[in-house]
């Protein structure tokens, strides 16, 4: 019987296997911010050993840092003792670093690939559930937690189980204004917050193909938000073109090699998969999210379920949801009260959403009653930003493009949105108070947003275009 | 370094009948800003415990003196979200040895065991059975065995048994710990590192 594209990458990294446990599984490249490595690195020094293979590893902070002069001494103590931390713990054990104001920091998801640290056939790990995103070049990559974080810095294997395999297949062609980001909020609307959960999904398709690496990314990046373990893609023409020539893709004969091996990581015709999902990329139009977990999404014309239409064992948290947001059961989704738009993070924080969001309100004015963050994912993204002339599109509409981080997506800095307000936001996640204590979330799509902070409340992008 | 050992603990319950209870609810982002694994129990649930001028919640269960004990029982998909591993500390840090619900998130159920806090994952029936028990009398009790791997409502004497890898099983019967394990497996991961033709 043939084997998966993630049998493949996963059965070449296993080092040794328990029996009835986990396996011992090889990790090719660790990426670690301010957050979740202090705890790891203590317990090294708590046992006295150093870090296995420091080369593997790759460091920038993000989470907690300001997105508004970057230049200055971070004025949250905490904040700043945990960025110091990482560039203290990175010295000590000659791991690369990235640190605040480096031309590569960002948001550690978005600089992997844009320096070629991703490469299809690795097992990537972070302590950070979003992880997935890697997955968008045929790797491995998943999120792990602080223990796990500690065991790749010492030996660099982590235990895991093995996750069971999931396929899901869209076919056919994106309408208008719809995006990468529908796809996938269309596709946790179907299968629910934790529908996915012990799965690793291969997504294939002709709607997947024929998305660019940036939208792949934002595909893998919310595999989490179904409760799958990871979600990956297989390589093509578009990833290879992608990562040659980044700085740190492998070069000559090296990268030889490696396409030769590249070109055999995709799923067998005869390769059994344990779930297999088909949907039509027709069926999708432009999403957003009405509740407080991410499965409680709907297309942008249609109304919020009502109290009935849920099943009896959900009612209560369906209720709860929407008395958090203060939405009515049945009401419509289009003409809802906006305060805030965020443009960015691990899901949309890359070139291509900036330029996306730039192109759509380029000679519109941001209306007034919007608040609007716009956030690069990186310093190379802020840096490619400037060179294309987006920040002077921003600025000419009344936005203004900010720095690299994390930002209002899980609102660890400054960037909070207020109690009881309303956010488009292109991010992840949608729980109570995520972006702040007592903030609402709607998550959509760049275009989405861009068609709500010039229109002022929920829009329809598909009325501009 | 050798991990809390668990065999068995059987106790009074706290109920927290919430689907999808996320990370983000267990320990909200900006309480995550510290270098050490301690003190995140004082902010397990902030948000729905304490109000903006950080005053007790009276309705929610942890500041409810009826409920006490190391068991918390939750709705399905309990610790969805976030990878953060402080929802675990949170949750040890607070007291609790045991978290039972329908569903776990998978990553949060690898960091639970990862500080010896027990994910029991039990049928939706029985965990409504559990609930309904604690309604009835506020101390019903649960006993959790691991080495039988079996939850028992001592009320009613109903026994559900419940899933756990065997390696995890071990290594928290007996305090063994996971980075002693892998450091014991250095010379196969070097063996498989020497191996390795392309350049990953």
């Amino acid at each position: 019987m043939g084997k998966t594209l993630f049998d493949k990458v996963w059965d070449a990294h296993v080092v040794s296997e328990i029996e009835g446990g986990p396996s011992v599984l090889y990790i090719d490249r660790h990426l670690i911010h301010e957050v979740t490595s202090p705890q790891a690195f203590a317990g090294l020094s708590e046992r006295g050993i150093s870090v296995s293979r420091p080369e593997r590893t790759i460091a920038t902070p993000d989470h907690n840092v300001p997105t508004i002069n970057q230049h200055l001494p971070i004025k949250d103590v905490l904040s700043a003792t945990q960025v110091e931390t990482l560039k203290m713990n990175t010295e000590k054990y000659g791991i690369r670093h990235f640190g605040l104001n480096h031309p590569y920091q960002g948001v550690v998801h978005v600089v992997g690939p844009e320096l070629g640290l991703t490469l299809p056939g690795m097992t990537i790990v972070c302590g950070d559930s979003h992880t997935a995103t890697h997955g968008a070049f045929g790797s491995v990559a998943f999120g792990i937690g602080t223990s796990e974080v500690e065991m790749v810095l010492a030996s660099q294997c982590i235990l895991q189980p093995k996750p069971k395999r999931m396929r899901i297949n869209i076919d056919g062609e994106l309408g208008k204004g719809v995006t990468a980001k529908d796809i996938i909020l269309y596709i946790i609307a179907q299968i629910s917050a934790s529908g996915g959960t012990g799965y690793f999904i291969e997504y294939t398709g002709s709607a997947i193909r024929n998305l660019s690496m940036e939208g792949r990314m934002t595909v893998c990046n919310m595999s989490i938000e179904m409760g799958a373990r990871g979600g990956l893609i297989a390589p093509d023409e578009v990833t290879l073109n992608y990562i040659q020539g980044r700085e740190f893709a492998p070069k000559g004969e090296d990268w030889d090699k490696l396409v030769e091996y590249w070109k055999t990581l995709k799923s067998d015709d005869d390769a059994r998969f344990d779930w297999e999902l088909n949907y039509k990329a027709e069926d999708i139009e432009p999403m957003i999210t009405y509740g407080t977990n991410p499965g409680m999404g709907l297309g942008i014309t249609q109304s919020i379920p009502t109290l009935d239409s849920i099943e009896p064992a959900t009612k209560t948290s369906f209720a709860k949801s929407l008395k958090y947001m203060n939405f009515e059961e049945g009401s419509a989704m289009i003409g809802k009260r906006v305060d805030y738009v965020f443009v960015g993070s691990c899901t949309n924080g890359r070139i291509e959403d900036l330029r996306a969001f730039a192109n759509f309100v380029k000679g519109h004015k941001k209306a007034e009653n919007v608040v609007a963050w716009i956030v690069p994912g990186s310093k190379q993204v802020e840096k490619q930003a400037i060179e294309e002339g987006i920040d002077k599109i921003l600025e000419e509409s009344g936005f203004e493009l900010r720095q690299p981080g994390c930002s209002a997506c899980l609102a660890m800095n400054d960037d909070k949105v207020p109690e009881g307000l309303y956010a488009v936001a292109t991010t992840n996640r949608n729980f109570e108070g995520r972006q702040g204590p007592g903030s609402r979330t709607m998550l959509a799509s760049p275009l989405t947003a861009a068609a709500s902070a010039i229109n002022g409340v929920v829009t329809d992008p598909r009325k501009y275009l | 370094m050798a991990i809390q050992k668990f065999t068995t603990l059987r106790s009074t319950c706290v109920p927290l009948p919430v689907e999808n209870v996320d990370t983000d609810q267990i320990i909200p982002a900006r309480f995550l800003k510290a270098t050490s694994k301690e003190g995140f129990g004082d902010n397990l649930f902030r948000d729905w415990r304490y109000d903006k001028q950080n005053k007790p919640i009276a309705e929610f269960v942890l500041n409810n003196s009826n409920y006490s004990g190391s068991v918390l029982v939750a709705g399905k998909n309990f610790g969805s979200g976030s990878s953060r591993e402080h929802a675990a500390w949170a949750i040890a840090g607070f007291g609790f040895k045991v978290v039972i619900s329908s569903f776990f998130a998978d990553i949060f159920k690898n960091n639970a065991l990862n500080n010896g806090l027990l994910p029991v994952q039990v049928s939706a029936e029985f965990l409504q059975k559990i609930f309904d028990s604690i309604e009835k009398d506020n101390k019903a009790e649960v006993e959790v065995n691991l080495e039988e791997q079996k939850i028992t409502l001592i009320s009613t004497g109903e026994t559900e048994s419940f899933d756990i890898n065997n390696y995890k099983k071990t290594c928290l019967l007996n305090g063994y710990d996971d980075i002693d394990f892998l450091l014991s497996n250095k010379e196969k991961i070097e063996q498989f590192e020497a191996n390795r033709k392309l350049a990953l």
